[in-house]
C-alpha cells in the first residue's frame, strides 16, 4: 500500500478500503448526495430565496404544512403512549397469542401504504365496517376527514416506539422497582417515577422517528384523506400536483419548506434527547 | 395493602414489581382491541374485497395484461434494487467497521438520510436530475436512454427510499464482532476475498438476510417515490402499487384489493421469515438488542 500524504484514515493491514470506502461513496452520491444538491441547488440559486417564499406563503400551501405537520404530531403523540403501553404488555405480560401480537406490530413496515391505504379507506368509510358504526355512534366521518389522516399516520408510525422501548424495558432491573417497592412507593409511582424516566430517551428516539416517517407520508394518506384542498390536502399531494402543472420551482420550493421544517423538529427532539440522558445520568 | 398480608390465600400475594391483576388484563384488552381496529380489520378488509365477487373473479383480474405487467415490473426493480443495496451495505458496513477514519459519523448520519425525507420528494429529486425540465435529462432523452417516466427512474427512487436497510442493519453487527477474527485470519495468511467469504460473511449471513427482508418488502410496496418518477405509463412503467391506485380509481374494486392481496401475501411471507431469523438467530441480529 502506498503511504499517503493526507490520512483520512489511521493505518490497519485490513484489506478492502479502497473498494469498500469506493462502492460507499460512489453509491451515496450518485443516489443520495448529489440528487439533494440538485433540488437545494435548484431551490436556492435557481429559484431563490425570496421565489420560493412567495410559493410557500400562500394560504393553500401554508394549510397543507399545517395539516402534514399537526397530523403527523398527533399520530406520533398517539403512538408514544401506544407504543410505550404496547411494548409494556409485550414484554411483562402473559397471554395466548402474545408471539403472534409481537410478530404482527411490525406489519406496517411491511405491508404496501397503498395497501394499507386502500384498506384503511374500505373499514373506515362512512359505509365501511366501522366507519359505519362511529358514524351512527359519535356521528363523526372519519375517512375524507382530517381524522382519516390521524388513523392513516398512525397506522404507519406504529411501530416506531414499540420497537425502540421494547429492548430498554427487556433490560431494566427488576431490584429497581423492589428497592423503589420497599421504600414504600406505590406501584403507580415506582411505575411514573422509576420506570417511565428510563424509557423516556428511548421513547422520544421512537416518537422522533415515528414523526419523520409520518410526516412525509403520501401512499396511506391519499386514499383515506379526501384530498380537499385546504382542508385534507397533505403537502407531499401538493408537490404532486405542481409536478402535474409542470411548476418544478413550485414543488422544489414545497419539499425544501418541508425538509426545513421536519429537521428543526428533528433536530429539536434530538435535543430534548440529550436532555433527558443527562437527566438520568446515563450516557 | 393489607390484603395481602393474609397468606392463608397464597393466590391473593401480589409480588411488588407487577401489577394488579386487574390492572394488567385491563392493559391487554385495551392494546388488543386498539390492535384490531387499527391492524386485523385493515388487513382482513383486504382480502374480504378482493374475494367479493369469489376466487374466480379474484384470480381472472391478475391474469389480466396490465396486471401481469405490473406484477413483472415490481418482480424486476426488486431484483435490481435489493442486490445493489445489498453490495452498497456490506461496503459501507465495511469501510465502517473495520477502518477507523474521519467523518465516519457523518457518513452514517447520511446514509440514514432517506428514511426522514418523504417519498414524494425523493421522487422529484429524480425528477429535476433527470426529468424534460433538466439539461441532462433532455441529452439523455434524445439519446434513447430516458430515465424519468422509464425503468430507470423507478430503480433509483427505489434505491433511494431503501437505501440504509441493509447498511443499517449490518453495521451494529459488524461493530459488535469487532476485527479480531478477521485480523487472526489475515496473520495466517489467508486473502482479502479469502477473509471476506470465510470469516466475515458467516458471521453477518442472518443480519444480511434480515435487511436483505425488509429492503425487499419496501421495494416491492414503494409508492409515493415511485409514482412521482413513474408516468404511471399502463403496461410499461406501472408497478404492482401504481397498479393498485389505478383500479380503485377507476373504481375495479375487485382488481385493486386482489393486487393488495398479493402484495398484503409478500408482507405476511416477509413478516414470518423475519420473526423467525428473530426467534432463532437473535443473537447474530442488530434489531434484537438495539436501543
Amino acid at each position: 500500500m502506498t503511504a499517503r500524504s493526507f490520512s483520512l484514515k489511521s493505518p490497519t493491514p485490513m484489506p478492502g478500503w479502497g473498494l469498500s470506502f469506493g462502492i460507499m461513496l460512489t453509491m451515496l452520491s450518485v443516489v443520495v448526495l448529489i440528487p439533494m444538491a440538485v433540488l437545494l441547488w435548484r431551490g436556492f440559486v435557481g429559484f431563490g430565496p425570496t421565489g420560493m417564499w412567495e410559493v410557500v406563503n400562500r394560504p393553500r400551501v401554508w394549510n397543507a404544512l399545517e395539516l402534514s405537520f399537526r397530523a403527523a404530531f398527533v399520530a406520533s403523540l398517539f403512538n408514544l403512549v401506544f407504543g410505550v403501553l404496547l411494548a409494556w404488555v409485550l414484554v411483562r405480560y402473559r397471554f395466548p397469542g402474545k408471539r403472534l401480537i409481537d410478530a404482527a406490530v411490525d406489519l406496517p413496515f411491511a405491508l404496501p401504504t397503498a395497501v394499507a391505504g386502500i384498506a384503511l379507506t374500505a373499514i373506515y368509510a362512512p359505509n365501511g365496517v366501522l366507519g359505519s358504526v362511529i358514524l351512527e355512534t359519535f356521528g363523526a366521518r372519519v375517512a375524507y376527514t382530517e381524522l382519516g389522516i390521524w388513523i392513516a399516520l398512525i397506522f404507519v408510525g406504529l411501530p416506531f416506539v414499540v420497537r425502540t422501548v421494547q429492548p430498554v424495558i427487556e433490560e431494566i432491573d427488576r431490584e429497581t422497582e423492589e428497592a423503589s417497592a420497599t421504600l414504600g412507593a406505590t406501584r403507580l409511582r415506582t411505575l411514573t417515577h422509576v420506570v417511565l424516566p428510563m424509557l423516556t430517551p428511548a421513547a422520544l428516539t421512537g416518537f422522533a422517528l415515528a414523526l419523520a416517517r409520518s410526516v412525509g407520508e403520501y401512499g396511506s394518506v391519499i386514499f383515506i384523506a379526501g384530498n380537499l384542498p385546504n382542508v385534507t390536502e397533505i403537502a407531499p399531494l401538493l408537490i404532486v400536483i405542481r409536478l402535474e402543472e409542470f411548476d418544478y420551482n413550485g414543488a422544489v420550493a414545497i419539499a425544501i419548506a418541508m425538509l426545513a421544517i421536519s429537521f428543526t423538529l428533528l433536530l429539536a427532539i434530538n435535543l430534548i434527547q440529550i436532555w433527558s440522558r443527562r437527566r438520568m445520568g446515563a450516557v | 395493602m393489607t390484603e395481602t398480608l393474609t397468606l392463608s390465600n397464597p393466590r391473593a400475594f401480589r409480588p411488588a414489581t407487577t401489577e394488579p391483576v386487574l390492572v394488567k388484563w385491563t392493559l391487554i384488552t385495551l392494546v388488543l382491541a386498539i390492535l384490531a381496529v387499527l391492524l386485523f380489520a385493515p388487513l382482513i378488509a383486504v382480502f374480504e374485497e378482493a374475494l367479493r365477487r369469489g376466487w374466480a373473479f379474484a384470480i381472472a383480474s391478475l391474469s389480466e395484461r396490465d396486471a401481469q405487467s405490473a406484477i413483472r415490473l415490481t418482480l424486476l426493480v426488486a431484483a435490481i434494487t435489493v442486490p445493489l443495496n445489498a453490495v452498497f451495505g456490506i461496503a459501507a458496513a465495511w469501510a465502517v467497521t473495520k477502518f477507523d477514519w474521519r467523518g465516519k459519523a457523518w457518513v452514517i448520519t447520511l446514509i440514514d438520510l432517506p428514511f426522514s425525507i418523504s417519498p414524494v420528494v425523493a421522487g422529484l429529486l429524480f425528477v429535476l436530475m433527470f426529468g424534460s425540465n433538466s439539461a441532462l435529462g433532455v441529452w439523455l432523452v434524445a439519446n434513447g436512454y430516458p430515465i424519468v417516466f422509464a425503468v430507470p427512474g423507478i430503480v433509483l427512487a427505489t434505491l433511494f427510499i431503501t437505501f440504509p436497510f441493509v447498511a443499517r442493519e449490518l453495521i451494529p453487527v459488524m461493530l459488535e464482532q469487532g476485527r479480531a477474527e478477521e485480523e487472526a485470519a489475515l496473520t495466517l495468511g489467508a486473502s482479502g476475498w479469502r477473509v471476506f467469504f470465510t470469516v466475515t460473511l458467516p458471521n453477518i449471513r442472518w443480519a444480511l438476510l434480515y435487511g436483505v427482508l425488509l429492503c425487499n418488502a419496501r421495494a416491492m410496496g414503494e409508492f409515493g417515490a415511485v409514482a412521482v418518477v413513474s408516468g404511471k405509463i399502463r403496461g410499461q412503467t406501472t408497478t404492482m402499487p401504481l397498479m393498485i391506485e389505478m383500479f380503485y380509481n377507476e373504481y375495479l374494486s375487485v382488481a385493486a384489493f386482489t393486487m393488495a392481496a398479493v402484495l398484503a401475501l409478500l408482507a405476511f411471507v416477509t413478516l414470518a421469515l423475519k420473526s423467525a431469523l428473530e426467534w432463532r438467530y437473535a443473537d447474530q441480529l442488530a434489531a434484537t438488542h438495539r436501543h
